[in-house]
Parts: C-alpha cells; structure tokens; sequence
C-alpha cells in the first residue's frame, strides 16, 4: 500500500519510532531523571525554607532544574540521528522535514512532562508546598512551559549538532532566548503558589511565546536540517 | 581523459553532470566533472582513497550541494523532486541500531509513503536475511548490517540506486549474492552506480567503469577491463 508521506502521518509514524528507541535504550529519561533529582536534593540541602518562602522560591527552582534536565533530554534527542548517519536516509527521502521536527518536539515534550509528573511531588515533600491559588492553573502554565522549553530546545539542538562542542553550544544558545519564557514561567508558577496576583499576563504571555517560536522553529527548520 | 571514453547515451539520461566541482574550504574534493549516464545500466566508480567517489555519490544523491556547476537527476535539477524514484546506500549503515531490520524498513518505507509490511519483508529476503529476524540491528555483524543497509535503499523500488562501498566487511558469499540481486535489478531496469574498492566482484556485471583521481575522471570504459581488477590497480595506472 502507498500513498504520499504526509506531515501527520510521518510526524506519527517518528514520534512512535522514537517512543520505541527510548523505551529500549532509556537515553534521555535516566539521565533526566537523575539529573533533575540531583537538583532538587541539591537545593533543598542549600536552603531551609519557610512554608511561606517555599512558595515563592519553588516556582523558580522546579522550572531552573526542569530547564538543566530538559538540556541533558535535548542532547540525546538528534545524536541518536547522528549515529550511523540516519538523519541522511531522512533528508534523502520525500518526507516532509516539519514532521521530524514535529515529532522530536512531541517526544521530547512527552519525557519533560514525565519528569515533572515525578519531580513535583519530590519538591512538595522536600520543600512542604501547598499551593494557595488553584491547581489546575498550574497545570495549564506546565504545558505552556513545558512546550516552550521542548520547541526552542529542539530546534536550537538541531541547529547545533553538526558543531563540534554541541553540548556546550546548546545551552549557549538556549539559555539566552529562553529568558522571556522562563521569566513568564517562573512568574506564573509564583503567583499561583502564592495567591499574590493573577498569572494569567504570564501565561498569555507563554501562549505567545509558544506560538511564535513554534510557527518560526516550523518555518525554519528545512534549510537547518539540511546544511551541510 | 581517454578519447576512447563514450560518453553518448539513447534517451533521458538517468544523471547529467556538467562541470561539477565540490570544494571542502580549501580542498577541491571534485573538479569540473561532465558526464552523462545512460538509464539502465550498471555504472562502477573505482579510485584510489580520496579520489572523490563518494563525494561524487553524494552530489548525485543531493545530501550535498556542488560548489559549481550543475547535477540533473532523472532530469530534475533539485534531488528532492524525485526522491521518491532514487535510493541511496551509504559508507554508515544509516540504520537503528535500538530497531530490529524489519522495524526499520518499516519506518523508512513510511518516509516514502509505503504501509506494506509485506514489502519490507519482501526486501529483506532479496539481501539473504530473515525478516523474522527479531535481533536488533546494533548486535548484527557488520556484513548484516551492510544487507539491510542494502534493503532499505531498494524498499521503495527505486528505479535509480546510489551505492557507496555496499560490499565492505561482507564475506565474498553475501557478497556475490548481492551482486546478483544488483544485476537482477538493473536487467529490470535499475540504474545502479556503485562505488568500490572489489572490482573484481562486478566484473562480470558491470556495463561501464568510471575512474576518478584527484577529484578528476581520468578515464571511464565498457565493462571492466581486466587491468583494473587487482585491488593494486590504482597505484599500477601510474
């Protein structure tokens, strides 16, 4: 049976492809993991607050340690294409480039949600938070976040993997332009902890950004995935 | 050149290059090379190290560009417009080591918009191997890896063929399998062009060999003559 490659069928047929690597080899998972734990018991041996200074600091310290770990993930994403050149096959081939770029977004979006799904009650226990502003707002301001540091992270990890010290250009070029979207996360997550003032400037404020580094990442990425 | 070389082909050509050169910063991988290649044929690419050929391999497939002139492929000027029609096999297996041969042929045929689970089987047992084969391909040998290699450039029914070194690290058995697999293919129609080291294996099928030095086609002939065989041949041209 044949019939044209389209974007949702190749974005599909790769993300389950890189669902099923990862599944098999844990890359980016245990390396998230660990790294993030780390993090968390770091900090919480660095400080002793408050219940009421948890709130206020723990917005900053779970999307700091959430964006180290996203970078260790973000790494492992395009050097499993690098080995045994399978990114050629890919170039070499009809398949629309958006759906690589479509799939490793997703599937890196998938493995930070987990990751948060496990650090956050680590943080509640270490740090004894309790929200005072609703839950499901800091769920919407996770997703807002969490494809905000996915979208950037894999397209900057795609730009940089034909550099020879990628893994040090990585976070050379994400931190910087992360800055808005992490202010914006940190921010949001905060004032729903605290009951302080609104999120909702931040995370409009985080659609935006998702939004725009989504559609220009998508625009973007043909002639990236084909330099030389 | 050799005057005697032919460059005259019937029809379409399968791929028209006019002063191709490629150039990696100061080193001129390729230059000015202007050839013509027949549709159905078995063309061999033979040189020393270095000489370019898997340069030249990899302009033809598009994955590079040409520093100067032109490249037409099946009579497109951009590769990507007939990708569908052209297969390419590689010095790496461009393969996944964490997938089994049949899961990876499976995706790769998606890539072209095939869905037939029955193709990809059909593909593998064209290179020898087993598609029920449930090993990964990381914890095959190098040789199967070659093969597999070989069956996700053809899973597509491609009806032009890039091969670079397609017989390195496989035992003379598979690899005269292989040969006649690529005879079988090209008497059906397949234009095929392998880079190699082992003449020697494709002297009884090849139609035309190319000698590339320097980046440079210094000579291109019928078949391969017997002179050109040894592995030393190269180095005895000069």
């Amino acid at each position: 049976m044949s019939a044209a490659p389209t974007l949702w069928n190749i974005t599909r047929r790769s993300l389950a492809k890189d669902l099923r690597l990862e599944w098999r080899s844990k890359d980016a998972i245990n390396s998230m993991l660990f790294f993030a734990l780390l993090v968390v018991v770091i900090f919480s041996f660095g400080f002793d607050p408050t219940a009421e200074e948890s709130r206020r600091i723990a917005g900053g310290l779970l999307w700091v340690a959430v964006l180290f770990a996203t970078v260790v993930a973000l790494n492992q994403t395009w050097t499993r294409e690098l080995r045994n050149q399978v990114l050629d096959a890919y170039r070499l081939s009809p398949a629309p480039p958006q759906a690589l770029f479509l799939s490793k977004t997703i599937g890196n979006f998938l493995f930070v949600a987990i990751l948060e799904v496990l650090m956050v009650p680590l943080f509640v226990v270490f740090y004894n938070l309790r929200s005072v502003g609703p839950v499901w707002q800091l769920l919407v301001v996770a997703a807002l976040a969490t494809w905000a540091l996915v979208v950037n992270g894999t397209f900057f990890a795609a730009l940089s993997i034909r550099t020879r010290s990628r893994e040090i250009m990585l976070p050379l070029i994400l931190f910087p332009i992360s800055i808005p979207a992490l202010l914006a996360m940190v921010d949001a997550t905060t004032s729903i902890l605290t009951g302080d003032n609104s999120p909702f400037f931040w995370m409009r404020l985080l659609a935006v950004y998702d939004v725009v580094f989504t559609a220009v990442s998508l625009l973007l990425f043909e002639p990236v995935l084909n330099a030389e | 050149m050799d005057p005697s070389v032919t460059n005259t082909v019937a029809a379409q050509p399968a791929v028209e290059l006019h002063d191709v050169a490629r150039h990696f910063g100061r080193f001129a991988a390729l230059r000015g090379i202007t050839a013509d290649f027949a549709c159905g044929r078995l063309h061999v690419l033979l040189g020393e190290n270095g000489a370019g050929k898997s340069t030249l391999l990899r302009v033809m497939a598009g994955l590079l560009a040409a520093t100067r002139g032109t490249v037409r492929v099946l009579g497109a000027g951009v590769q990507r417009e007939v990708a569908t029609r052209f297969g390419y096999m590689g010095h790496a297996p461009l393969l996944y080591d964490e997938l089994s041969a049949m899961e990876n042929l499976e995706y790769f045929a998606a890539l072209y918009g095939i869905h037939d689970d029955a193709r990809c089987a059909e593909a593998i047992r064209m290179v020898g191997l087993d598609p029920a084969l449930e090993r990964r391909v990381g914890q095959y040998s190098q040789g199967m890896r070659q093969r597999i290699s070989l069956a996700r450039a053809i899973v597509h029914q491609p009806e032009l063929l890039f091969l670079d070194e397609p017989f390195s690290n496989v035992d003379v058995g598979s690899a005269r399998q292989m040969t006649t697999l690529l005879a079988d293919m090209r008497d059906a129609g397949t234009t095929i062009f392998v880079v190699t080291h082992q003449a020697a294996l494709m002297e009884s099928v090849a139609d035309e060999c190319m000698v590339l030095e320097a980046g440079r086609m210094v000579a291109r002939e019928k078949g391969i003559p017997s002179r050109m065989l040894s592995p030393y041949a190269m180095e005895a041209r000069r």
